[in-house]
């Protein structure tokens, strides 16, 4: 018998006319096994596939925020003589940073209902005004880095200021990433309207920008209210 | 005006890297030249560099890895020609540049040789036995390809541009730091690593959505073979830890560039941190590595013993239970960090567990083959042998896993034993079985059989003959990475580690011999039918090799083996199934994005690693505008016309009903 000639095959049936019922080989015979599940109806919709593979992507990054978190918890001890963390945190500027982007969050909720409605101004409007609140948190944290590093306060002064900027930058570029995301989103938006792969972006963009305040509230709670009482 | 760049980073006074760096770019430009005057470059471009098809980009990346397989194999035969020839002797690689060899041999054979091989064998495989026609992003996985070719092409350029890491495959700080480490090398390593890890991470969440949630009508998830379930134990490996490798050369980079210190030895700095964070990735990786393996063995096992797969259930209950383990584990990898009796004995535990999970799996594999009938092809050899050797190194595996024990062999030659023998017993061999496997359905021919023996038996062979005097030689206190070694007595087992690595040669020869063989010979080796293995899961139901669009109508599939119930209805009635209506197909169209996100990836790459800081802020200015040039693309895919279609599919069913013919006149079932 030569290769070509399917030889498991033609002995598996040889088997199964010999022996239909294949007694003694329950479970392990030689017909084909059914399995279990129906399998549904095939590959999922073009807008199931982009969304699940956004949320993997952001489930994978808030992985990457876990290391700064576990960093930071690490090395929050570890000033070298250096400044503490309540010497460096303001809570009264980070309440109305966490106020910007809660609100951002908010406005960018309105900006896909917006969408939803397949209304363009309103979606262009609060695409905006939330590209402008994600400014001002940036802003905000920008000139609280610019503050800190006047004062000598840098990471490079001991483990745990690295640890801090490190984690909070590490958000904040994000956050700015985002934005540069948010306003070629728009582009699109005014250039191409609401195209099925353009409403596939605005979802995924929803669901980052949320995400990011997620980790912000991390961030609020672990760095800046914990640290503030150190 | 070029950061830390200057012409004293070309090694010329080191004849080895040197020669062998022109050598290198002279076969490279011969090949450039010899493509452009055979005017092949339109060819290329269109067909592979810009091609979003799976079956494409998992070739290429096989390439990639075949090529850094070889490229790390000749800096294994360096390590141990010193190690036999310096026994109170210097040997001839000076200690700077001997530990720059052993590192990128670790690093090019995990992150280069072995990932790409076995993402190659996910991406061909995968969609063929879903039933599907492409993964669920197939630009993305365009783009993940180019961007793991980006980070092998800046090891590469170490070689003949600055120099490369000498602190092992893993940079452990302090040693990694500025303060110790102030050439550009393991900057080199941070961003080949980091840029190939970005690729890395997009194909496991491309992998993950095609599995669940792109299977043709009727493949449950418990109909998919074993090798889809390892491909989904792999990507979600993958997605959960490849951002932990992110994260953590991302912090050595900034104590390396910027100074700050999350690593370093002095201010507040903790480098036992590095070890926790690059381990939780680090030992998942090898099961990263090893669970395709696992699905490559399954499928060849139940195939060349005509049997279903033994415990189907209970091989995707191991492979996930594996999964969620390996995250366990990975303080094993440090057990002399002093962490106390009771952290040390919890992880002793679950390395050791984790062991239960590979048992099920080999016991499941051993009883396929009971009352089957076993064909001894090439495939099947490979894991034969792969079984011996596994089990052993999984055994000494188990003895590292008792802390006290580990105590004696930490470090030593005993461990570098070890993790080889499962490395290459594990995943190479299922590697080379897997290319021998589905090599007939990539290119339309099997491989030569007599060399593909011949490679088997010089690579086990060899294999033992390297590897088991390194095991006693680490048992008599021999630690790893020596570049001379002051032990008379240790002589005669070095110099039979390179007796054994001469085998290995053989071996590789045997390979390559093999491959231009069945090239030259390829008609006589032709696999006209689709189906040379008599397999039992869908890729054999198309051609060899198949259509870009996979399928003509996507299968429904009614049980688990969902080609084989199929094949012994069509073999029994003697008919094919009836002809399905034919209707046009829709495919993602090509894209350079991935071609050139890599390249602008490997300037910014290169110019991080010597602080060219202009060029690598224009790198990144140019991905952003690549990236906005991409979204804005109106056209996504085209329409296969149904003719097209049919005419394919026709071809295809003419070649199945020749095969049913030709068993008929064989007199087979009469």
């Amino acid at each position: 018998m030569s290769d070509s000639s399917l030889p498991a095959a033609v002995a598996a049936l040889r088997r199964l006319r010999e022996d239909p019922h294949r007694l003694g080989h329950s479970g392990h015979g030689e017909g084909p096994a059914e399995g279990i599940g129906s399998g549904g109806t095939g590959p999922a919709t073009k807008r199931v596939i982009v969304g699940y593979g956004f949320w993997l992507f952001l489930l994978s990054d808030i992985v990457m925020f876990a290391c700064f978190f576990a960093t930071f918890a690490v090395q929050r001890g570890a000033t070298a003589g250096g400044p503490g963390l309540p010497q460096i945190v303001e809570v009264p500027r980070v309440a109305w940073e966490t106020a910007a982007l809660l609100l951002s969050s908010y406005t960018c909720g309105l900006s896909f209902a917006a969408t939803n409605a397949r209304s363009l101004l309103w979606t262009q409007v609060f695409l905006l005004i939330t590209g402008l609140l994600g400014l001002a948190f940036v802003g905000m944290e920008l000139q609280e880095f610019l503050s800190l590093f006047a004062r000598g306060i840098t990471p490079q002064r001991s483990g745990m200021l690295s640890a801090f900027f490190g984690l909070v930058g590490l958000h904040g570029l994000h956050v700015t990433l985002a934005g540069l995301w948010l306003l070629t989103m728009m582009a699109q938006v005014q250039v191409k309207g609401f195209r099925r792969e353009i409403v596939h972006r605005l979802i995924c963009f929803n669901l980052f920008w949320h995400a990011l305040d997620i980790v912000w509230i991390g961030v609020f709670t672990i760095v800046y209210l914990m640290g503030s009482r150190a | 005006m070029f950061g830390k760049l200057n012409w004293s980073a070309i090694p010329f006074s080191q004849p080895i890297p040197i020669v062998t760096s022109i050598v290198l770019m002279l076969i490279i430009i011969g090949l450039l030249g010899l493509i452009t005057v055979k005017g092949w470059w339109p060819y290329l471009w269109r067909e592979w560099i810009t091609s979003v098809d799976h079956k494409r980009v998992g070739i290429m990346y096989c390439l990639l890895g075949v090529v850094m397989l070889i490229r790390g194999f000749a800096d294994a035969i360096m390590m141990r020609t010193q190690q036999a020839v310096a026994i109170h002797a210097p040997g001839y690689l000076p200690p700077e540049h001997y530990d720059q060899i052993f590192s990128a041999h670790g690093t090019i054979m995990i992150f280069f040789a072995a990932m790409p091989l076995v993402i190659g064998f996910m991406n061909f495989v995968t969609p063929l036995q879903l039933g599907v026609r492409d993964v669920a992003f197939p630009t993305l996985n365009s783009v993940s390809f180019w961007l793991t070719a980006s980070g092998a092409l800046l090891v590469n350029i170490s070689l003949f541009i600055g120099e490369f890491a000498r602190t092992g495959w893993l940079p452990y700080p302090p040693l990694s730091e500025t303060a110790y480490s102030p050439g550009v090398g393991v900057d080199y390593y941070l961003w080949a690593v980091q840029i190939s890890g970005v690729g890395t991470l997009m194909t496991g969440i491309n992998f993950v959505t095609t599995v669940l949630k792109m299977r043709c009508p009727g493949m449950s998830l418990f109909r998919m073979p074993m090798f889809c379930w390892t491909t989904l134990a792999a990507s979600l490996l993958i997605v959960a830890v490849f951002p932990i490798l992110t994260a953590t050369l991302a912090m050595l980079s900034l104590d390396r560039i910027f100074g700050w210190h999350y690593f370093t030895s002095g201010a507040g700095g903790n480098p036992m941190m590095f070890m926790n964070l690059i381990w939780a990735w680090g030992h998942p990786e090898v099961y990263i590595l090893v669970l395709p393996a696992f699905g490559i063995f399954s499928e060849v096992f139940s195939t060349f013993s005509g049997k279903p797969l033994f415990g189907y259930r209970s091989m995707v209950a191991a492979t996930l239970f594996i999964c969620i383990v390996a995250m366990m584990t990975w303080l094993h990898h440090f057990f002399t960090m002093g962490s106390g009796p009771a952290v040390n004995t919890a992880f002793g535990i679950s390395t050791s567990i984790i062991a239960v999970g590979t048992g099920v799996k080999i016991y499941n594999w051993i009883f396929t083959m009971y009352g089957g009938r076993v064909r001894l092809s090439v495939p099947m050899l490979w894991s034969l042998g792969f079984i011996f050797t596994f089990v052993i190194g999984g055994m000494t595996g188990v003895l590292l896993a008792v802390p006290p024990a580990d105590f004696l062999v930490h470090n030593s030659m005993f461990l570098v034993a070890h993790f080889h023998n499962v490395i290459v017993g594990g995943v190479v061999f299922g590697l080379f079985a897997g290319l021998d496997y589905w090599f007939p359905k990539a290119f339309g021919f099997r491989l030569h059989e007599g060399w593909g023996k011949a490679a088997f038996w010089f690579s086990i062979v060899g294999f033992w003959v390297t590897f088991a005097p390194l095991y006693i030689l680490g048992l008599y206190g021999m630690t790893r990475r020596l570049q001379h070694i002051n032990m008379e007595s240790w002589a005669p087992l070095l110099w039979l580690s390179e007796a054994g690595i001469v085998i290995l040669i053989l071996g590789a020869a045997s390979q390559v011999t093999m491959l231009v063989v069945s090239i030259l010979d390829r008609d006589k080796l032709r696999d006209t039918s689709g189906d040379p293995w008599d397999g039992r899961s869908l890729e054999w139901a198309t051609p060899s090799p198949p259509p870009f669009f996979n399928f003509a109508v996507l299968p429904d599939v009614e049980g688990e083996e969902a080609y084989w119930g199929v094949k012994l209805k069509a073999i029994e009635s003697q008919q094919l199934a009836p002809e399905p209506q034919y209707a046009a197909i829709e495919m993602p169209v090509n894209s350079p994005v991935g071609f050139f996100t890599a390249a602008f990836a490997s300037v910014t790459g290169f110019a991080l690693i010597w602080h060219i800081w202009w060029l690598a802020g224009l790198g990144l200015v140019a991905a952003f505008a690549g990236f906005v040039v991409f979204a804005w693309r109106d056209v996504h895919e085209f329409h296969v016309p149904a003719e097209e279609v049919a005419e394919a599919e026709r071809r295809r069913r003419a070649a199945r009903e020749a095969l049913l013919e030709k068993l008929a006149a064989e007199g087979a079932l009469s």
